[in-house]
């Protein structure tokens, strides 16, 4: 039998180039983190701790607004992607052969490569045509489109994975398939619903392209704001409210993983995601 | 008995038919009105020319009209905009410079992502799911602030100036921000997860027992690395590559903010000709010309997806 490995076994190589790619990973986020309460508005010279750009940060009108709007696009966004996500994953694993199968896999893959140009161009080019006023509502079911991808690939991975008899032994005894899939389905593949409706908020909360595209006069979201800034220089103020987003996404992360200890938890299939 | 049980049954199958039909046509009537519509949009748009109007092209396609208004639309189709990309060095070399730019991110990043899944998926094997974690988190932390973080490091008067003057391996500031490099770094920065994570799955499923079977048989390590290692992470090699390569091409976030403004990469052009020069059909014409030069890599990747979620 094979003895158990430890960090120990690992070559000193391998140790190295773990270490050196999260350094890299890591480094430049922490600096950030790091200067976010440095006390001198010279971003660069450090004048000693402070707290004082997250006070300017919450008399930031238009900047809080802006993250009032990105947060209720993503989370509407992220669970009408769930749901439309959910349900083309299903229909790629469980539907078996139909017609336009090719060309519905490629409908659901397709945006996971497209660069984010031409789907914002494209999505813009289609409110156009409808005639839609354009705003937080166009954002919304633009990054819905191009999120529910994500989505499906999280869950049918999972789908692939879990054991199928469960459902075929409700539908021998009986159970209609609709109920099967609430009862039976839904719970097995959950956790990677959530882990798929994390993602989509998180691609929602973070896009810029598409959303200035598909926006009009009236939405601005926390990305766009951010950008405009950032063009304009670099300032504290962005070091503040870039650490209070990696605060909330770890804080997040953390919960989420807590939460989905179990070993279901584990195999949400980060590796297979775009 | 049996024919009412037949019945039933058969009563119930198409119930389920009916079932998996609307399943079917919910997801995709979604995506064929917010996806392939509004692509097919676009390549109308790229064949009309730009006018001082509402919308800002003609001709319109005005449904309304009937036969004569559809052959009306027909005739004042152009291909204007596509011969101007061709005449213009300014598209060409945009797009030569966002392929090259692409194809040298994803060598770079193929170099530094290799050897750290390589390592990940030599590591214990309770610590892996944590170290693939940790690769993934800053992709989840907004790419926008990734970004930003490096216009601090980079800038003049930044820290990596003052890391290189304080180290004696420069005297004076080096310009890193608004250069290709100031670009290439953002690039590898922002898509290593991408790399990482399809080389770490192939890379997990190997048998060390294959490499233990060439070190018996005598291959020096570096020829069973090439030999044995290399060949079996190929599927993640072609996924990761792609998965970079494709939206590198069209970046626009990263040139815009790390790069200068001499010379552009074609998602900057077209975010330029449809935000500034409010000209819609050449922008599309620039997507549509895009989309083609990345239609065979795009098609790949789809391939290996679905190979590599079981559905072929």
């Amino acid at each position: 039998m094979r003895r158990r490995k430890s960090i120990k076994d690992m070559s000193i190589f391998n140790v190295t180039s773990v270490a050196l790619g999260l350094a890299f990973l890591y480094l430049p986020i922490a600096i950030l983190v790091i200067y976010s309460f440095n006390a001198s508005r010279l971003v660069t010279v450090w004048g000693g701790w402070s707290t004082r750009w997250y006070v300017a940060l919450l008399h930031d009108q238009a900047m809080l607004e802006a993250a009032w709007t990105s947060l209720r696009i993503a989370a509407i966004s992220a669970t009408a992607a769930s749901v439309l996500g959910t349900l083309a994953a299903v229909v790629l694993v469980r539907a078996g052969r139909f017609r336009g199968r090719t060309m519905f896999s490629g409908m659901v893959y397709a945006p996971l490569v497209m660069p984010e140009v031409i789907l914002g161009l494209s999505l813009l080019l289609l409110f156009v045509a409808l005639d839609a006023d354009r705003g937080f509502w166009t954002v919304t079911i633009a990054h819905t489109t191009v999120t529910l991808s994500f989505v499906t690939v999280v869950v049918q991975s999972r789908l692939l994975t879990f054991d199928r008899s469960l459902e075929e032994a409700a539908m021998d005894l009986g159970c209609p398939p609709l109920r099967t899939f609430r009862t039976i389905t839904l719970p097995l593949i959950f956790p990677a619903i959530a882990a798929g409706w994390m993602l989509a908020f998180t691609l929602s909360f973070d896009d810029l392209v598409i959303a200035s595209f598909a926006t009009g006069p009236g939405a601005t979201t926390l990305p766009m704001r951010i950008y405009s800034e950032v063009r304009l220089g670099v300032k504290p103020e962005i070091n503040a409210i870039c650490t209070i987003m990696i605060a909330v996404v770890a804080a997040g992360v953390i919960v989420a993983s807590l939460a989905s200890k179990r070993r279901a938890g584990s195999r949400i299939g980060w590796t297979n995601i775009r | 008995m049996t024919s009412a049980a037949e019945t039933a049954s058969r009563r119930e199958r198409s119930r389920r038919d009916w079932g998996r039909r609307l399943v079917i046509l919910i997801s995709a009537f979604w995506l064929a009105l917010f996806f392939v519509t509004p692509c097919l949009i676009v390549l109308k748009i790229s064949l009309s020319q730009t006018a001082i109007a509402q919308p800002p092209y003609v001709p319109v396609l005005d449904l309304a009209a009937g036969w004569p208004g559809l052959r009306d639309f027909a005739a004042g189709l152009s291909l204007d905009s596509y011969r101007l990309l061709g005449s213009d060095w300014l598209y060409l070399t945009s797009y030569l410079r966002s392929l090259a730019i692409a194809a040298l991110s994803t060598s770079i990043l193929l170099l530094i992502g290799y050897p750290l899944a390589y390592g990940i998926a030599r590591a214990p094997r309770p610590l892996q799911p944590v170290l693939v974690m940790a690769v993934f988190l800053p992709f989840l932390t907004a790419f926008l602030i990734r970004i930003y973080a490096w216009i601090n490091i980079l800038q003049r008067e930044g820290l990596l100036n003052d890391m290189l003057i304080a180290l004696g391996i420069v005297r004076e500031p080096v310009v890193w921000l608004a250069t290709d490099t100031a670009i290439i770094i953002g690039i590898v920065y922002s898509y290593l997860p991408f790399m990482v994570l399809p080389l770490y799955a192939s890379l997990e499923k190997m048998d060390e027992a294959l490499l233990e079977a060439a070190a018996d048989l005598g291959a020096p390590r570096w020829k069973a690395f090439w030999s044995v290692t290399v060949p079996l992470s190929a599927p993640g090699i072609f996924a990761g590559s792609l998965l970079c390569f494709i939206p590198i091409a069209g970046e626009f976030v990263i040139p815009d903010l790390l790069g200068g403004s001499d010379a552009l990469m074609i998602g900057q052009t077209l975010w330029t000709e449809f935000f500034q020069n409010k000209d819609w059909p050449v922008a599309s014409a620039v997507a549509i010309a895009l989309l083609i030069v990345l239609l065979a890599p795009i098609l790949i990747y789809q391939h290996v997806q679905m190979r590599a979620l079981g559905d072929r």
